[in-house]
């Protein structure tokens, strides 16, 4: 039983991870699917844009590849590239000597600044020191960052949403947020509460992250790229976007004015600025429906497959610990406890990042179902320990005394018994497992919180997708619920004969 | 402690077996049998076993012929429905043989438990069936299904042939009507009698039942001790731990009588009853006359 549970793993573990092979003629790039305008991000009508997005279009097509799009999650982007899942990240990452030390960067695409922006009517500030003992909002991982922690006295809040950051700003929680150009002018410029202050902080180099082992790639990368900027490409797309700074055209040695008028920048703006009214904005996610709808499938899938996982395994467990031989036992507690200790996302991480350090490299929706399945076996075994040991032990005595094995007491006396027992706590873990699932979204699935992520940061209404990705959860996990009570219903032995007669010996099990 | 020689006795023929046989055939074929046989059906030797340092079986002897039926009587704690439970191999022993039905289970004292001790359990467990006083059967299954597992599951009997012995045990027992309810809704003499059914149904040599009628509400007994003395009548060799002393009287070939781990007498009914041999005998049976 439990060999065959191993191998089944095992094997699936296999087959997919055989798939996770690039083609030459491909490029796979990624970024971050939560990113935020202007980088790539989701536009109207859920489809891909951004500077970047035009970016990496155009040095693809100058390479003689098809881009192919990978998204994942900002705090997986780099350790997915040495996982091999593709072959390049673009999402405004930053050229360090730290990041050099992981990762192999292309020449720069972009050069820009930290910009401060705090509450309008504030005095001018023009220099970081002056920010001492106030409270100074970022994102993590960011450059802004480092120079915050760098400057003595500073309060540092990091946030994942830019927007929540400059909404803290406006209400007074933040004194400023200090962030790269491009961020700011998307996201605080037009907003009439807030207010650009200060110079230029700094100097930020956007650079193409490669993996160290892939240097010809990034030689056939860097050649392609001087062609889209000496060819006068990388100006116009900049330009549209509004990005075309004194300091980019520095850099590039090109004219300073925009070769274009700024359209992406203003459609951007314009678009933001209208605020929907509700009924307007219910509307407008119809338009997600079927971003929704293919999370939701990928939610159920990886939810049962996840429970038939941890139902097999936790069963196995349960066998081991409550009938097995002294290591049997010991090793089933020693796994249970270990599992149950730990907290599932960090199981999930290392399944997915960690183990490609030892060659086993798992696809995101095998590594998805596997944590889950690993995590809730634990949580599945104690259930059906209970359940064994709620049956008494004349049961497995008569079984004995009418000749069967212990193993076969087991499988045709005690183990049909407790199955019923212990419905309601596995459908009340499956519940919770279904909610849980929410976390494969960290290892690059857009499962409905991959969904809740990217509706959030195209329509800016974290309430609102986060009720509607909330009823989605509550709308798949209620057949469940009801599947089970009647299931339940049916497997009750006195329900299916009619008048009981009160024998002395009830079946205490029974529930209704 | 006791010799051989007192399941030597007469047969005495004063037993008010009044119950119709429900195997004619069978019954004259016991006769046949126990006049031949020589060899017991079931013996035990010198069997000890204890229970975390408490002696619970301080050498206990004992042996049966085929048609006994034999009751175990003596206060509680003294070591009846232990070795009963030894008796089919569901408790270990410290020390002692049990064969019973060409199946043999032994250990020396102080040896290790031979590994070959539960083959020989599971192998005596099929030969002798077994009654608990709280009934054990399975509420998940029917009546029928309750009778029918075993012979599929362990003898690998088809369906319907399992299915048709089942039918006619249920009948046998006097539930042939209740065949596919479930032993929840049935009430505790019922549910005995489904229980007797199961074991039977696995055609063992000898049945043995610890306490059968203890659990039951006093009016259910009877229809109980009814199944059993009709099965005598059949010439099943049974062994009955009971504390129903008037079935004992009754019904029993003879009666052991047991008391602090140790069989205190061997007697036949009548004579245990009305004279007993032994003071600890007289001073426990004082209390049920």
């Amino acid at each position: 039983m439990k060999k065959i549970t191993l191998l089944l793993f095992l094997a699936l573990a296999l087959i997919f991870s055989s798939f996770a092979q690039a083609d030459t003629k491909t490029l796979r790039w990624a970024a971050a699917t939560d990113s935020n305008a202007p980088y790539a991000f989701y536009g109207p009508g859920n489809k891909l844009t951004g500077f970047e997005y035009e970016v990496i279009q155009a040095v693809a097509r100058e390479m003689g590849r098809e881009p192919v799009f990978v998204p994942n999650d900002w705090d997986g982007l780099i350790p997915g590239l040495g996982r091999g899942l593709y072959d390049c990240v673009i999402c405004g990452i930053e050229i360090t000597p730290d990041k050099a030390q992981e990762v192999l960067f292309s020449n720069p695409y972009y050069v820009t600044y930290e910009q401060l922006v705090v509450k309008k009517g504030t005095p001018p500030v023009t220099s970081l020191d002056q920010l001492e003992g106030k409270n100074i909002g970022t994102l993590s991982q960011t450059a802004s960052f480092n120079m915050l922690s760098k400057t003595p006295g500073v309060v540092v809040k990091t946030y994942d949403e830019e927007v929540n950051a400059y909404a803290d700003v406006a209400n007074g929680r933040l004194f400023g947020v200090l962030l790269d150009y491009p961020i700011a002018k998307y996201y605080a410029f037009a907003n009439p509460n807030l207010k650009f202050t200060g110079p230029p902080f700094g100097q930020v180099t956007y650079g193409i992250a490669l993996s160290k082992t892939n240097s010809a790639l990034a030689t056939e990368m860097n050649a392609a790229l001087a062609r889209v900027v000496a060819s006068g490409e990388m100006r116009d797309i900049l330009s549209r976007w509004g990005l075309w700074t004194a300091m980019v055209a520095d850099t590039f040695g090109q004219p300073e004015e925009p070769s274009l008028p700024d359209t992406e920048y203003m459609a951007f703006v314009a678009a933001t600025a209208e605020q929907p009214t509700l009924l307007n904005r219910i509307i407008g996610y119809a338009r997600f429906w079927p971003l929704l709808l293919e999370a939701s499938l990928l939610t159920i899938e990886v939810s049962l497959l996840g429970m038939v996982g941890a139902v097999l395994l936790g069963f196995t467990l349960a066998i081991m610990r409550v009938y097995g031989p002294f290591p049997a036992r010991w090793l089933a507690t020693l796994y249970i406890e270990l599992i149950r200790g730990t907290p599932l996302l960090i199981q999930l991480l290392i399944l997915f990042y960690g183990l490609p350090n030892i060659g086993i490299k798992l696809e995101p929706f095998v590594a998805g179902v596997l944590g889950l399945a690993l995590n809730y076996a634990a949580y599945e075994a104690e259930n059906y320990r209970a359940g064994l040991l709620a049956i008494p032990k004349g049961q497995m005595e008569a079984a004995r005394a009418l000749g069967m094995t212990q193993r076969q007491g087991l499988f045709h006396v005690v183990i049909p018994q407790s199955f019923r027992l212990v419905l309601p706590p596995v459908t009340n873990d499956f519940i919770s497992l279904l909610k849980d699932s929410s976390l494969v979204s960290m290892v690059t699935l857009v499962d409905l919180t991959g969904a809740y992520k990217q509706i959030a940061t195209q329509t800016f209404d974290y309430f609102g997708a986060g009720l509607l990705v909330a009823a989605f959860y509550l709308l798949i996990g209620l057949p469940f619920v009801r599947l089970a009570r009647y299931t339940e219903q049916r497997l009750n032995p006195a329900a299916n004969s009619h008048g009981a007669k009160g024998g002395r010996f009830q079946f205490r099990l029974g529930k209704s | 402690m006791q010799s051989p020689d007192s399941r030597t006795r007469a047969r005495i023929s004063t037993k008010s077996v009044t119950f119709p046989t429900l195997f004619p055939a069978k019954a004259q074929h016991r006769t046949a049998l126990s006049m031949d046989s020589s060899t017991p059906i079931l013996s035990i030797q010198d069997l000890h076993k204890s229970f975390d340092q408490t002696p619970i079986l301080k050498g206990v002897s004992f042996s049966i012929e085929e048609g006994d039926l034999v009751s175990v009587i003596g206060p509680s704690g003294c070591g009846k429905s232990t070795m009963l439970r030894c008796i089919n191999g569901l408790e270990t022993l410290d020390s002692g043989v049990i064969s019973a039905v060409g199946a043999r289970i032994s250990r020396m004292p102080g040896a290790k438990l031979d590994a070959d001790f539960e083959k020989n359990a599971h192998i005596l467990r099929q030969r002798v069936g077994m009654v608990f006083q709280q009934f054990n059967l399975f509420p998940h299954r029917t009546l029928l299904q309750n009778t029918m597992m075993a012979p599929i599951i362990v003898h690998g009997v088809p369906r319907e042939d399992a299915e048709k012995t089942g039918r006619a045990l249920l009948d046998k027992v006097g539930l042939g009507a209740h065949a596919e309810r479930y032993p929840a809704n049935l009430s505790g003499g019922q549910q005995q009698r489904a229980a007797i059914a199961r074991a039977l149904a696995m055609q063992p040599k000898v049945m043995l039942y610890d306490e059968p009628t203890s659990a039951l509400d006093p009016e259910l007994v009877d229809e109980v001790l009814h199944v059993m003395k009709a099965l005598d009548a059949e010439g099943m060799t049974q062994i009955v731990v009971t504390h129903e002393m008037r079935f004992a009287r009754d019904a029993s070939d003879y009666i052991i009588y047991m008391e602090g781990g140790h069989i205190v007498e061997i007697s036949d009914e009548d004579e245990i009853f009305e004279n007993p041999k032994d003071e600890r005998t007289r001073r426990f049976l004082r209390r049920f006359i």
